[in-house]
């Protein structure tokens, strides 16, 4: 039977729960938003102790569907202000799964100094005093925890800047390889931190596993959607080979790469932190270009990166990091932002809020533009150690550029925008301002039809059909982070007709339902509707879901494209 | 009539044999059709086709100093 763990850290008291009958066709993000909808006060301070940290494991994680081992986190977000739903790889999601838990809530906050750990297994969850981990990084975190408890066990940790109750501060997921996969997004590591949580150990010795409603038909279905990713040439070969960090020759080429903290849209340097360039490096030292964040992925768009020395450096060194730190910061050297990379990661900073950090940084004068060695030096020595400078970067973009006054400070409800110029890239603009997660790319990835001809083709540079697009990617995003499944799935689900129905047909194999597409569209509207509810209490409004400024005054290269859409043409996109 | 200067620039696993970045000359209003063809590529194999930074349709007739970037189907995020 699957429960419901809830852990009180203000009177240190935990509970096993009954799923109630409503939440009981829910998982990832609609059961995450859902119960913080329900039972976080929208007002409340983020890091107060009426906000609530929630981990859920998608519909279909812990079965043998392919690519479905994403958890997602939710609470209040300290960033934004509003909802947040964060959802990463790793090896806790199919964990849960097979333990039986539908949803982990931590609520309250500790009165006194300490700090705790929580310990979950297949007889619930302990909360236990925390000493020794204090301070330390990600890595050694988790490899004292592997010391301690054995190779398998799993690992939900926050590093010294979540301790910090930074807004960049994430929540790091241990993957396959010990190593980390992080909930980047809106500063959840910070309201771990502010529930004075440094760990959760997750054992699953003895767990019930997953049982099928009809294997048969699981089983059927599951080689029909397996097939699919192997088939579609982005999910079957593009990413397998370059990784995600194939985009910055092609955003590059389109205009739509942002340079320079978001004054340009093309990089001179492309050619040197490419996909292609670091494909060739990886192999050159001996790396691996291919790799999966969780168990069961067919896509393994990750790789593991050495340095020169042919040394372990990083590893899910992704596109978003790879622009914010090259293009964003002018830094060409692939190697030092591997380096602030992997200091990232172990400090347990979002990658994405934290290089669109240092582009704000470097025009308000702080470090030179293109000084790779400054942020690294600025990783370890000010973020690292709390010191004042430290505190507001790792605060992330908006913090940045409330501090030092500066007017290009490209963010969505606080929360940095990624790696895509919404001048020359409309559609993802519309995303970037309506998601009820500030700005975030995966939200309603039009990129994928605006650029990549996956699902037909919308004119990137002209307003036509945006809105509509973002609109219907959203809401099947919404339902998609809901599955468990990891967001590339998207691309064959765009293209290939078998992939969807095979995806829904997995669902109702695992709990003997009988949900139609419609069905599965009805829950991502809903969900988006629940989470833009839960913000407009929290006092956002839709003056919130527009872009800065600047991207309408200042045109960018090499189209001279300005954003141009009215704030009655943005707000169409909540009419359905 | 003269013949028209076209820089091609190839993308992920279109380089393998290739090149990266190339300047080739055709008559003028030659259809991207043909030069990809001429480079010896299938037509089921192009993800994007982009002239001048923009996405162009396979018989988009190109002009002095076009470029032409040549990518396969693929993605990230």
């Amino acid at each position: 039977m699957d429960k419901i763990l809830r852990v009180n850290m203000t009177d240190l008291t935990t509970a096993v729960e009954e799923v109630p009958a409503e939440w009981a066709g829910l998982g990832g993000r609609a059961l995450t938003s859902t119960i913080v909808a329900r039972e976080v006060p929208p007002a409340c301070h983020a890091l107060g102790p009426n906000n609530k940290l929630v981990f859920a494991p998608g519909l279909l994680s812990g079965t043998a569907a392919s690519n479905s081992g994403r958890l997602s986190a939710g609470a209040k977000s300290p960033l934004t202000g509003g909802i947040k739903e964060s959802n990463v790889g790793g090896t806790a999601a199919q964990m849960f799964a097979r333990l039986g838990i539908k949803a982990l809530i931590v609520e309250g906050m500790p009165q006194g100094e300490g700090w705790y750990a929580l310990k979950v297994g297949k007889d619930g969850v302990t909360i236990e005093e925390e000493r020794g981990l204090l301070g330390l990084g990600n890595f050694a975190v988790i490899e004292a925890l592997q010391s301690l408890f054995g190779k398998k066990t799993g690992v939900i940790a926050i590093g010294p800047a979540g301790e910090m109750k930074l807004t960049s501060a994430n929540i790091s997921v241990k993957d396959p390889s010990g190593k980390i996969r992080s909930h980047g997004r809106g500063g959840l590591g910070a309201v771990m931190g502010s529930k004075r949580i440094k760990f959760i150990a997750i054992d699953d010795e003895g767990a019930p596993g997953i049982s099928l409603a009809d294997p048969e038909a699981f089983k059927a279905a599951s080689r029909v959607f397996t097939k699919a990713l192997m088939d579609h040439p982005v999910s079957g070969q593009g990413l397998p080979t370059y990784g995600t960090n194939v985009l910055v020759n092609i955003l590059h080429e389109a205009g739509g790469l942002p340079t320079r903290n978001f004054t340009h849209g093309q990089f001179d340097g492309h050619e040197q932190i490419c996909g292609e360039t670091m494909h060739d490096t990886i192999v050159a030292r001996g790396g691996k270009p291919r790799h999966g964040c969780h168990a069961g992925c067919v896509i393994q768009c990750s790789q593991v990166y050495h340095d020169q020395e042919g040394q372990y450096l990083t590893s899910g060194f992704e596109y978003e990091t790879i622009w914010g730190l090259g293009a964003n910061c002018l830094i060409k050297e692939l190697d030092d932002i591997a380096r602030a990379d992997s200091l990232m990661d172990d400090l347990g900073l979002d990658s994405i809020e934290t290089a669109v950090a240092f582009g704000v940084a470097m025009e308000a004068g702080i470090l030179s533009w293109g000084d790779g060695k400054e942020v690294v030096r600025i990783l370890r020595e000010e973020i690292g150690k709390g010191t004042a400078l430290g505190r507001v970067i790792g605060s992330g973009a908006g913090a940045v550029g409330r501090t030092y006054g500066v007017t290009r400070v490209p963010v969505v409800k606080n929360q940095a925008i990624p790696a895509y110029d919404p001048r020359s890239v409309k559609g993802i603009g519309i995303t970037y301002c309506t998601s009820p997660m500030g700005a975030d790319h995966t939200a309603g990835y039009t990129i994928a039809t605006n650029i990549l001809n996956v699902g037909g083709q919308v004119d990137p540079l002209k307003k036509e059909g945006q809105i509509e697009l973002s609109r219907n990617l959203q809401i099947a995003t919404a339902a998609i982070d809901s599955t468990g499944m990891c967001i590339f799935i998207a691309f064959p689900a765009l293209d290939i007709p078998e992939c969807l129905p095979a995806l829904i047909d997995m669902i109702n194999a695992r709990f003997g339902a009988k949900l139609t597409g419609e069905d599965v569209t009805g829950l991502g509207k809903s969900v988006l509707k629940l989470e833009r509810a839960f913000n407009l209490a929290a006092g956002l409004t839709s003056a919130d879901d527009r872009l800065p400024e600047f991207f309408s005054s200042d045109p960018v290269a090499p189209h001279q494209a300005v954003w141009d859409f009215t704030n009655e043409e943005i707000d169409a996109f909540w009419d359905f | 009539m003269a013949p028209i200067t076209v820089t091609i620039k190839l993308f992920a696993h279109f380089r393998h044999g290739r090149f990266k970045e190339a300047d080739h000359q055709f008559p003028p209003g030659v259809a991207c059709r043909e030069v990809i063809l001429g480079l010896g590529f299938r037509l089921g194999e192009m993800g994007i086709v982009m002239v001048n930074g923009q996405h162009a349709p396979l018989d988009h007739p190109l002009s002095e100093r076009d470029t032409l970037a040549l990518f396969p189907l693929v993605g990230g995020g």
